[in-house]
């Protein structure tokens, strides 16, 4: 069945108290290399079909969402899956969160038509480039991938919304031959078509040149200069963590003894922390998607129009996430989590220039394996990675001859940043598997808590 | 730690009756013979159907259920000496044979760029073999309405003890597979693994702070009877946690500094599980995750050479026992799993491997490691159940190695984790820390965590609590490869005593 027909069979029976159904197609091709040698490559199709059913119970309105990943040949296999929906709703009992579910704006033009499919095909250019990257003396690393997600979203009140997400991304590590020196670049991109796998090698090869001198540092705060993608992977942390109820109840890092802090002045640079589904060359869907209901997210929004949200606003703590019935229950406005986040109003300066007017400080790379460590201040902690050189008087003079592993929270970060650079598109290091729509500033941290010593290259 | 399984308790007939319904060998011969026809040196075909269910409940009410199917059918060739893959849902002999063009297709297209050759090491031909779980009730046909009240009423006795928050929640999973190869190898599993969760918080409304505790009861692979009282003790788990959140609330904070640690299996299952599982896994050690997941310290040079710890630490990895979430019969390379050691006498002895890396260790066989998340994924070297074994000599309790510490700190359960690209440096917390001065606890500290590297932690192993200490524990959900998977993985470990760990405060990192 097509997905049109299925959202339709979905939705043509009886009713019970609403009905959301969402159709999910994945196309997907990945290239993966090791060692300057091809590992695990492929080509993916995948098709997902949930249905969320609103049944009327006693107490209340229940939820049952049954999603399946099997082929929907038939009327009478939607049935079923409606049919189990249904079932899972009256067993779960009344739900915690409930609102009407929205009304339709205006259908998609695109909305009849089909998915749109990748292939090998779209790596043509970069294979031509690979080829010679692996062929260099030093050991490549690096993964390449391409999705195009197609989703077809309706409701029983009427939505009809279609939107085609496409994601992908190149990382590339390279290592110098005896594996003591190591380099990582990456970028986003939506379909391989402004990507220069040359160029990034070329990039990430050069910087290789910086181990030809190496010292050692021990653990300490150090003022440090951290690129875009190490402050991408930062703020998602603190963007996840801005939830709207956790903060109302007095259980997060945005909880204070009046409230949430919502008003409360991080810095005084003007900083604004935002996700906009229409950000050029950032887009996602216009319209929320959730399957299953937690803090900032429910069920029955599904088909509400996304929005820019702006998480801070001129350095200022402006809003939280919030469902619609969270909204209605706290007294606030519906504020959804976005698929992009940007961070604005720094100053022009590029990396190259910050390093330049550094009299003493640190250079990362990106981070990994970043958990949370304390809620209650959302402390981090992780590890640099891929290159830690050492600045002096306006130029990078040695590579650390190893790395740190740091504790500081997204909050410090930002209260603490003493230089904030351009905003530029930027692939998280350590969160590029679930979030690559992303464009940041390099910012400087005075007092970067670098807490020990990792041996590790 | 004997329980090993045993063969009489798999009982094949539990196999989902709708999975074996499949046109699974049509699938295969499709599938395969198109693979041959167009040359492959091997091909295998894998067709599963992994359903789970999800229930969350906040304040005991229901804010999510959610049931799914993830199922398809993928085929993995070697042409040329490279690897080609491809996947699709639908589940017809037509589709089977476009996918093996497809697998074969991205072999062709790729082995330009391939710098070294496939090769695998031999597996005896398992035709027609059937495995399935050691469980007693599927999870599937307990009614959701009864999990539901069960949560709820778990969530309740918490609220009524006056914590301000508990959130519930339960993920079960039944995984089915069945693969066949062109060497004659075909295998039909079924794997069933639970995980509830409870996590109790309090909040401060004068002083504006909050404290947060969970059980640490960890996912199993056992059915709905985990939850009723086979392999863990709720009642008396639950029925403790509002006192020993209050207490840990009120806690002084810890001083940092090095102290004797003496870590309950809740706790010291991960800190195996980053520092010697991932460590000890051979794709890494040679750098095929160099650019994600990360290499390792443990590098196949030092293989037995390398003073891995102390004499004490005895690490195995295995796929059998009847509880561990790596457990199956079979792996995706259609290698029979098996136990063997990777740590003995603190010496790094082994990896963990499939049929692609087994020779390059000039090794017969692969130990079985070979694992994909889904029908939509190529199956890679995963972790298997590793496990640090008891002290068999002397069955020394927790208390026993609490009272050989004059000043130390007693950590249980786990929280947070990190750990670097090599797994050397680690820093981890817990759920609850406490005190021991002279032999004895004496109530909990807070902000604790501990960082070390790897050598230096397992080395400073001093103590081992006996078998009756020994418990398993693991995770759902470990992260590896790109595109990411996510895999199920065991870990049993006795109570353990290490000497001047290094403790941070996380406050004062924080400030």
């Amino acid at each position: 069945m097509k997905p049109q027909e299925i959202v339709e069979r979905v939705l043509a029976g009886p009713g019970g108290a609403g009905r959301a159904v969402l159709v999910t197609q994945t196309s997907e091709a990945v290239l993966r290399w090791a060692n300057s040698t091809m590992t695990t490559n492929g080509h993916t199709t995948a098709q997902d079909v949930a249905v969320v059913a609103l049944e009327a119970v006693d107490g209340g309105t229940a939820v049952g969402v049954v999603a399946t990943g099997a082929p929907l040949r038939d009327a009478a296999t939607v049935d079923d899956l409606v049919a189990a929906a249904r079932r899972a709703a009256h067993d779960a009992g009344p739900a915690r969160d409930v609102a009407p579910l929205p009304e339709p704006g205006a259908d998609d033009a695109t909305w009849l038509d089909g998915p749109a499919e990748t292939s090998i095909g779209v790596f043509a250019r970069l294979v031509d480039g690979l080829a010679g990257v692996l062929d260099s003396p030093q050991r490549h690393y690096g993964f390449a991938s391409h999705e195009l997600s197609t989703v077809w979203l309706g409701t029983s009140t009427g939505v009809r919304r279609r939107w085609v997400q496409p994601t992908g991304s190149i990382e590339l590590n390279v290592k110098t031959p005896q594996l003591d020196g190591s380099a990582w670049t990456g970028m986003s991109t939506a379909d391989f078509t402004d990507v220069d796998v040359v160029a990034l090698a070329a990039d990430a090869t050069a910087r290789l040149d910086w181990g030809r001198r190496r010292v050692s540092l021990p653990a300490g705060r150090y003022e440090t200069l951290l690129p875009p993608s190490a402050v991408s992977d930062f703020l998602l942390m603190l963007a996840w963590s801005m939830g709207g109820r956790p903060a109302q109840e007095g259980r997060s890092a945005l909880a204070g003894p009046d409230g949430p802090r919502v008003g409360e002045r991080l810095t005084d640079r003007p900083l604004t922390l935002a996700s906009d589904p229409a950000a050029p060359g950032l887009e996602y869907a216009p319209f929320v998607t959730v399957l299953q209901s937690g803090d900032g997210m429910s069920v029955f929004d599904n088909g509400a129009p996304a929005r820019r949200v702006e998480w801070l606003r001129d350095g200022v703590v402006a809003e939280l996430a919030y469902s619609r019935p969270e909204a209605a229950e706290f007294g606030t406005v519906f504020a959804p989590p976005g698929d992009n986040l940007l961070l604005t109003g720094g100053s022009a300066a590029s990396l190259d220039e910050m390093v330049a007017r550094t009299r003493r400080g640190l250079l990362l790379t990106c981070l990994w394996y970043i958990r949370e460590v304390d809620p209650a201040t959302l402390l981090l902690t992780g590890l640099t990675r891929d290159g830690v050189y050492l600045v002096e008087n306006g130029e990078v003079v040695a590579e650390i001859d190893h790395n740190f592993r740091f504790n500081h929270s997204p909050l410090d970060i930002v209260r603490q940043a003493t230089e904030v650079g351009a905003t530029e598109r930027t692939l998280p290091r350590e969160w590029k598997d679930w979030f690559t729509r992303v464009a940041m500033p390099p910012m400087r941290v005075p007092e970067f808590n670098m807490s020990s010593v990792s041996p590790s290259r | 730690m004997t329980d090993r399984i045993d063969p009489d308790r798999i009982d094949p007939d539990r196999i989902d009756s709708a999975f074996r319904a499949l046109p699974l060998a049509r699938l295969a011969d499709a599938a395969l013979g198109r693979a041959r026809e167009l040359g492959a040196e091997h091909a295998d075909v894998r067709v599963e159907r992994i359903v789970s269910q999800s229930v969350h409940l906040r304040d005991a009410g229901v804010t999510g259920v959610v049931d799914a199917t993830t199922e398809g059918l993928a085929v993995r060739v070697v042409v040329d000496g490279a690897w080609g893959f491809a996947s699709h849902v639908d589940l017809t002999p037509e589709r089977a044979a476009a996918t093996a063009e497809r697998a074969v297709d991205v072999a062709r297209a790729l082995a330009p760029l391939a710098r070294e050759r496939v090769e695998r090491a031999d597996e005896p031909v398992h035709a027609g073999v059937e495995w399935c779980s050691v469980y007693v009730v599927d999870p599937f046909t307990v009614p959701l309405g009864e999990k539901v009240a069960l949560l709820a009423d778990r969530s309740g006795r918490l609220l009524a003890t006056g914590v301000d928050h508990v959130e519930a929640g339960l993920a079960v999973v039944r995984e089915n597979k069945f693969y066949a190869d062109l060497a004659g190898t075909s295998t039909l599993q079924q794997r069933v693994r639970t995980a509830p969760s409870f996590s109790a918080t309090i909040v401060d409304p004068d002083g504006g702070g909050f404290e947060t505790m969970s059980s640490v009861a960890p996912p199993a692979a056992r059915g709905w009877e985990y939850l009723t009282g086979t392999g863990w003790d709720w009642d008396t788990e639950l029925a403790r946690l509002p006192e020993w959140l209050a207490e840990k609330a009120a806690a002084p904070p810890v001083e940092p500094g090095r102290y004797d640690l003496v870590i309950d299996p809740s706790n010291l299952w991960l800190t195996i599980h980053e520092s010697v599982g991932h460590a000890t896994e051979y794709d890494r050690a040679i750098g095929y995750e160099a650019a994600y997941a990360g290499t390792s310290f443990a590098t196949p040079d030092q293989l037995g050479s390398l003073r891995y710890g102390s004499p004490l630490m005895h690490v195995t990895g295995d796929r059998t026992h009847p509880h561990g979430l790596a457990t199956i019969g079979f792996d995706d390379d259609g290698v029979a799993t098996s136990q063997w050691d990777l740590v003995r006498d603190g010496i790094l002895v082994g990896y963990q491997l499939d049929r692609t890396f087994a020779p390059r260790l000039r090794l017969a066989r692969s130990n079985g490691c070979a694992f994909a998340d889904s029908p939509h994924h190529v199956p890679l070297q995963r972790m298997a159940n590793v496990s640090l074994q008891p002290d068999t000599v002397a069955d020394r309790s927790t208390d026993d190695l609490i009272a050989g510490v004059d000043d130390g700190i007693y950590v249980v359960g786990d929280r947070s984790w990190s750990i670097d690209m090599q797994r050397a440096n680690f820093q981890f917390t817990g759920q609850r820390f406490f005190r021991i001065r002279g032999g004895r606890l004496a109530g909990q500290l807070r902000d604790v965590a501990y960082q070390a590297l790897t050598t230096e932690f397992w080395g400073s192993l001093d103590g081992l609590g006996g078998p009756s200490t020994w418990q398993v524990f693991g995770a759902m959900n470990c992260g590896k490869a790109q595109p990411g998977q996510s895999a199920a993985v065991g870990h049993g470990c006795p109570s353990a005593l290490f000497r001047q760990v290094n403790v941070l405060n996380t406050t004062t990192e924080a400030s």
